[in-house]
């Protein structure tokens, strides 16, 4: 059972000024890691987990907002944009999504599952080298979840997977406009170890929780509800450590 | 304090090796900058020196999202803010910057000013706006060009029938009334400039003046600043990057 209390809204930064006072009853669940790390299967079984037990679901994630993904979609496909362009475009993005979807599902009582947060944006940008403090201020007006994962797969087996299902890399997800190697499967790899070192080294900051996700669905699932129920029956909007 | 942000200036320039240089106009609009821009632009062109001019909202790669976003209305602040953020630094990752590193003169119509004045009259934090645009260098000639609203919102109704509804602050709730919205709104963009004045160095010019008359004093200005520095100061420094 969930609470019916109200809470007030955390940000990381200066925060979104004209939301500053308002209230919310639900929660935001946040579920990072990279592409085929298992993350919209867990998603679905966490949606219907939750709402068997009776709680209303909203689900989101990047590149989904109306106004700005096609954009986004459409300039990906051209390799058009630098890389502050690409950060940026997607804060707009993740921005669009925060005030039109996130925080009116908050207030309504809504658990909203989140398909990734900023801080895949954030360790992208940094593996980019943007200035660490810059994509801090940015996401600044962010709101604070009430639980981080993070599904924590090694790149080899990330590799495997990809491969069984699409038999091909993709160009962004193998860090390609990086120039890392000349060899896309090298590639790939280095870049996706470099993605897991800044989730590592976000973890304590952020208080982002690693989930094994070498393990079998059921397994992580179970550990996944586990901490989400325990969390949904707190009073505290958080349950960051 | 404005000769340590010199001396700070200065090293970052060297850092980049940057040796162009980079020259704004700033104003509402129907103001009169753009004309004075261009007629800056064709003198440059005429004395065989090498120009670029850029213009606020304008990279193609954006062009599309931002005026879907504000023909169908649905722009929050945060969305306005980071959609501009995200044309600036298309055009400054683009074009600016190396063409400043290429020692060419880069004329902006519009720079982070315009973003300084519009987002904090719509409310955001003026520290995170700030921030965001932490990156791009320092004008070294900065124009504002100042007019009452009255004479800004007659020239741009001699140009065509309606004011649209950004322009006029209309998703602020102001007024019901274009106009009068449209009055309050660009009033306190006026305000921001004023206050910028002393801070950021801004060359003040009476916008209703003759053109003639403000072409002078531009061109004045120009040579006392660029071509001065220009002749005297070889910072041609490789990137260490």
């Amino acid at each position: 059972m969930m609470s019916d209390t109200n809470h007030k809204i955390y940000y990381y930064g200066h925060g979104i000024p004209y939301y500053q006072d308002i209230e919310i009853k639900g929660k935001l669940i946040v579920i990072e890691g990279p592409d085929s790390s298992g993350r919209s299967t867990q998603i679905s079984l966490l949606n219907s987990h939750l709402e068997a037990n009776g709680h209303a679901v909203v689900n989101t994630g990047l590149k989904r907002s109306e106004l700005i993904s096609e954009g986004i979609l459409w300039a990906k496909e051209h390799h058009l944009l630098r890389r502050r362009t690409m950060s940026l475009f997607y804060a707009a993005d993740f921005a669009d999504q925060l005030e039109n979807k996130i925080i009116p599902a908050l207030r309504a009582g809504y658990i909203v599952l989140a398909d990734r947060y900023i801080f895949t944006l954030m360790a992208r940008d940094a593996v980019r080298r943007i200035n660490q403090r810059w994509s801090h201020n940015l996401y600044g007006f962010a709101m604070k979840p009430s639980l981080i994962f993070y599904l924590d797969v090694e790149p080899r087996e990330l590799l495997r997977r990809v491969f069984e299902k699409n038999m091909t890399l993709d160009y962004y997800e193998s860090g390609e406009d990086l120039g890392l190697s000349d060899d896309l499967l090298e590639s790939f790899l280095l870049y996706q170890q470099k993605i897991k070192q800044q989730f590592i080294r976000m973890q304590k900051s952020y208080g982002i929780i690693p989930i094994d996700g070498n393990r079998s669905i059921e397994n992580i699932n179970l550990d996944l509800q586990k901490k989400i129920d325990q969390c949904l029956s707190t009073n505290n909007y958080t349950c960051i450590k | 304090m404005v000769i340590q942000q010199t001396q700070q200036k200065v090293k970052e320039e060297n850092k980049y090796g940057v040796t162009g240089k980079l020259i704004v106009v700033e104003g509402i609009d129907g103001s009169g900058k753009s004309t004075q821009i261009r007629l800056l632009e064709k003198w440059l062109r005429f004395r065989n020196i090498r120009v670029f001019l850029t213009e606020w909202n304008s990279s193609e790669a954006i062009k599309d999202v931002t005026s879907k976003g504000k023909k169908k209305e649905k722009l929050t602040p945060t969305t306005f803010s980071l959609l501009h953020a995200t044309d600036f630094a298309d055009r400054y990752e683009r074009n600016i910057f190396p063409l400043l590193r290429a020692g060419y003169i880069v004329l902006a119509d519009r720079y982070i000013y315009t973003a300084y004045a519009r987002d904090m009259v719509r409310g955001c934090s003026p520290l995170w706006v700030k921030k965001v645009y932490g990156y791009a260098l320092k004008p070294d000639l900065v124009f504002y060009f100042r007019v009452p609203v009255d004479v800004a919102a007659e020239r741009i109704l001699s140009g065509r029938p309606k004011l649209k509804y950004y322009e006029a602050g209309m998703d602020l709730d102001l007024s019901n009334d274009i106009y009068e919205s449209y009055r309050v709104f660009q009033s306190r963009i006026i305000e921001q400039y004023e206050k910028m004045i002393k801070n950021e160095n801004f060359v003040v010019i009476d916008g209703t003046s003759n053109i003639e008359q403000q072409q002078q004093l531009v061109r004045d200005k120009f040579d006392e600043i660029v071509m001065k520095t220009k002749s005297d100061n070889n910072r041609g420094q490789k990137n260490d990057e």
